[in-house]
């Protein structure tokens, strides 16, 4: 096992934060075929069509028979940790800052040799590792030699941490605490290990079941936070966004009609006036105070997840402008990412199918328990994957657009959600 | 006396003290609470406001907002339209009213003692002949103002919403004063403390919300979310109280003020 981290020690508030800076991020394209899987929590590497040779580096044509049909495919980073080195020295200023850092070449039991970054905790050479592909604080896929099995407490190892986005000691913001996915995030999130956790509720006259008894645990601290007022999402950034490590914006108006099931835009409004404006809202008041702290010590400013839905891909008409909302959030939320990568503060999407709540009473199962979904996105914090597409509803469909986005579209189009 | 004598005495008597101005508006502030109907019906916007430029690079020289709420937002009038039994009167919206009504004299009904006993307290006909035994008639076309003194909760949003699990708890009129006072009175309108000019639990009430039927079926009008009306006469004072003029505005935020006696 490696050694539980400690609770980090209040920082000095006489010395400068330090600034963010990122490890190498220069990929080419093909090569961001690794960050796509990467993104997603799988380690892919291209297998020739016609020769199956794994390939490493990527490249345009297989390194054996010169084939051009490389196709990405999971690998199970199954291999021999041959040998190991230790920097001491980087002129790089990301690695600079976090000597001495482990590197190491392992060869795959499908073929390539791979240089890999090495935690703490994978043992010495040579040794059976498992190379897997994370993302780093650029963004991009990076290799790992991990040990061969999951071992206590390995997320505390101080070069995965630079990887992921634990909650563990990280102050937390949930910005809707009255739904049942809010309360179950709250909870997962504690159990996790997170250090504090603001909660959020717009209209507090609104007394939901189960919010109150939030308050019982010891993490919390309940805010008013309504994301359809830009004050109320000013005031509460200026007292404690210089603080928050995650936001977790789970705030969501979900109504279920389409355009002629519903008059006028009254109900497509609200939902904008969350989904999308209140994204912005939040993103405006609480973005600039992340980037400051991206490398502020060993419980940085690390992550920001946005609850979208797998209506975001393609528009389910009988919840049409809940999806454009969504679709709109999506868009945002690249932006977003592309905003926050220059401080290493990762944004995770979370692509949901239909949540088991009031709004889709009349969806057929299988539906997400919110508990469920909960424990997906502190998962995907832990594992440091930015796009999640938890439960078999999103899974498949996902599959479906990925094969071809036109033809979902006209399937939904049909009623064959 | 001659009009232009009133106008200039009237004048003179504001600008000596001895009318005062009360202001019954609370401020438009994005917490204060709104109306509330079950989520799959629309809803109320509360009042939101957002900034288009303070001196900076949006608008070097001056500062402004933009500014959005629904019809019956904050401090606000109720036109006859907004109610199904009002709909096809004329003259029954905002922008239709005769302007004279906007300027009336005002009564109003203490209920502070009642409404800190029972959230829920209900203003009967006989409660109105017991306060006209002390206070005379109730004047034909004049408001009718149900002092409770719940704005003074208006600071928290929870105690002044107050919902448990069987709605919302704020006192109003029964059924019978509304009827009566429009029918027996003639009153112009009615006006309250709390979000609506009907009690929280009005829906229960037969008809469901009684005042707002009577009133806004016989062509008269609401105030609610008024405050201040602890500072009032009980007789005596005049309301000045025009609305936005919306087209087919079926009410609006507005500012309330009172002409009430000075010291002499």
């Amino acid at each position: 096992m490696s050694l539980p981290m400690q609770r980090p020690r209040r920082k000095n508030p006489l010395l400068r934060t330090r600034a963010p800076t990122l490890p190498p991020w220069g990929r080419s394209r093909v090569a961001l075929g690794l960050t796509a899987a990467a993104a997603v929590g799988r380690f892919e590497l291209q297998q020739c069509a016609d020769c199956g040779a794994v390939q490493y580096p990527p490249r345009e044509a297989c390194h054996v028979c010169l084939s051009a049909r490389l196709q990405w495919k999971p690998q199970s980073g199954a291999g021999m940790l041959l040998s190991e080195t230790t920097l001491h020295h980087s002129n790089d200023l990301f690695f600079r800052e976090r000597l001495p850092w482990r590197l190491g070449l392992v060869r795959l039991d499908s073929g390539p040799t791979l240089m890999v970054h090495l935690p703490d905790c994978t043992p010495a050479a040579p040794a059976a590792v498992r190379v897997d592909a994370r993302l780093d604080r650029a963004g991009q896929a990076v290799l790992l030699g991990l040990p061969l099995k999951e071992i206590e407490h390995m997320n505390d190892d101080r070069v995965l941490r630079e990887m992921h986005c634990d909650p563990k000691f990280r102050k937390v913001l949930v910005t809707d605490g009255k739904t049942a996915l809010g309360q179950a995030l709250v909870k997962s999130l504690a159990a996790a290990g997170a250090d504090l956790i603001w909660v959020g509720h717009a209209e507090p006259w609104k007394k939901l079941p189960g919010f109150a008894d939030l308050s019982a645990l010891p993490q919390v601290t309940l805010v008013p936070l309504d994301l359809s007022s830009a004050k109320s999402v000013a005031e509460l950034a200026g007292e404690v966004a210089g603080k928050v490590d995650i936001v977790i914006n789970n705030a969501e108006v979900h109504r279920t009609h389409g355009i002629a099931t519903r008059r006028g835009v009254d109900a497509a409004r609200a939902e904008m006036d969350i989904n999308y404006f209140g994204l912005l809202r939040l993103a405006q008041e609480f973005g600039p105070a992340l980037k400051g702290r991206g490398a502020d010590g060993a419980a940085s400013a690390v992550a920001w997840v946005n609850l979208l839905s797998i209506y975001a891909l393609s528009n389910y008409p009988p919840h049409g402008t809940y999806s454009a909302s969504k679709a709109a959030a999506l868009s945002l939320a690249q932006c977003l990412r592309a905003e926050m990568r220059g401080a290493g503060i990762r944004v995770v999407n979370v692509f949901p199918g239909p949540i088991d709540d009031d709004w889709n009473q009349l969806l057929p199962p299988p539906k997400l328990a919110p508990a469920a979904l909960a424990q997906a996105i502190v998962k995907a914090l832990r594992d440091g994957v930015e796009d999640l597409y938890p439960g078999d509803v999103a899974q498949e469909w996902l599959a479906r657009w990925r094969d071809n986005p036109k033809v979902l579209e006209r399937e939904l189009a049909a009623g064959e959600g | 006396m001659q009009p232009t004598e009133i106008l200039a005495a009237l004048a003179g008597a504001l600008a000596q003290g001895r009318i005062r101005v009360l202001d019954l508006t609370h401020t438009l502030t994005p917490e204060f609470p709104q109306i509330a109907l079950p989520p799959e019906f629309g809803q109320c916007l509360p009042f939101r406001l957002e900034e288009v430029s303070r001196y900076d690079e949006r608008g070097p020289g001056w500062y402004w907002n933009n500014f959005s709420c629904g019809e019956h937002t904050g401090t606000h009038f109720d036109a006859p339209v907004h109610w199904i039994s009002g709909r096809d009167l004329p003259n029954n919206a905002v922008d239709t009213i005769a302007v004279q009504n906007f300027i009336a004299p005002a009564v109003v009904i203490d209920c502070s003692r009642e409404a800190a006993a029972d959230a829920d307290y209900l203003l009967t006909v006989d409660a109105v002949k017991a306060w006209e035994a002390s206070h005379g008639r109730v004047p034909a076309r004049s408001w009718v103002l149900m002092r409770t003194d719940w704005s003074k909760k208006s600071g928290d949003p929870e105690a002044y919403q107050n919902y448990d699990e069987s709605g919302q708890h704020t006192p109003g009129p029964h059924a019978e004063v509304a009827k009566f006072l429009v029918e027996e009175r003639d009153v112009l309108g009615f006006g309250s403390e709390s979000i609506g000019t009907d009690a929280g639990q009005g829906y229960h009430q037969r008809p469901p919300y009684p005042c707002h039927y009577y009133m806004h079926g016989a062509g008269r009008y609401g105030l609610q979310c008024l405050t201040n009306l602890d500072l009032l006469p009980a007789t005596g004072s005049m309301l000045i109280c025009p609305p936005l003029k919306i087209e087919h505005g079926s009410g609006s935020p507005l500012r309330v003020l009172a002409l009430v006696p000075g010291g002499s």
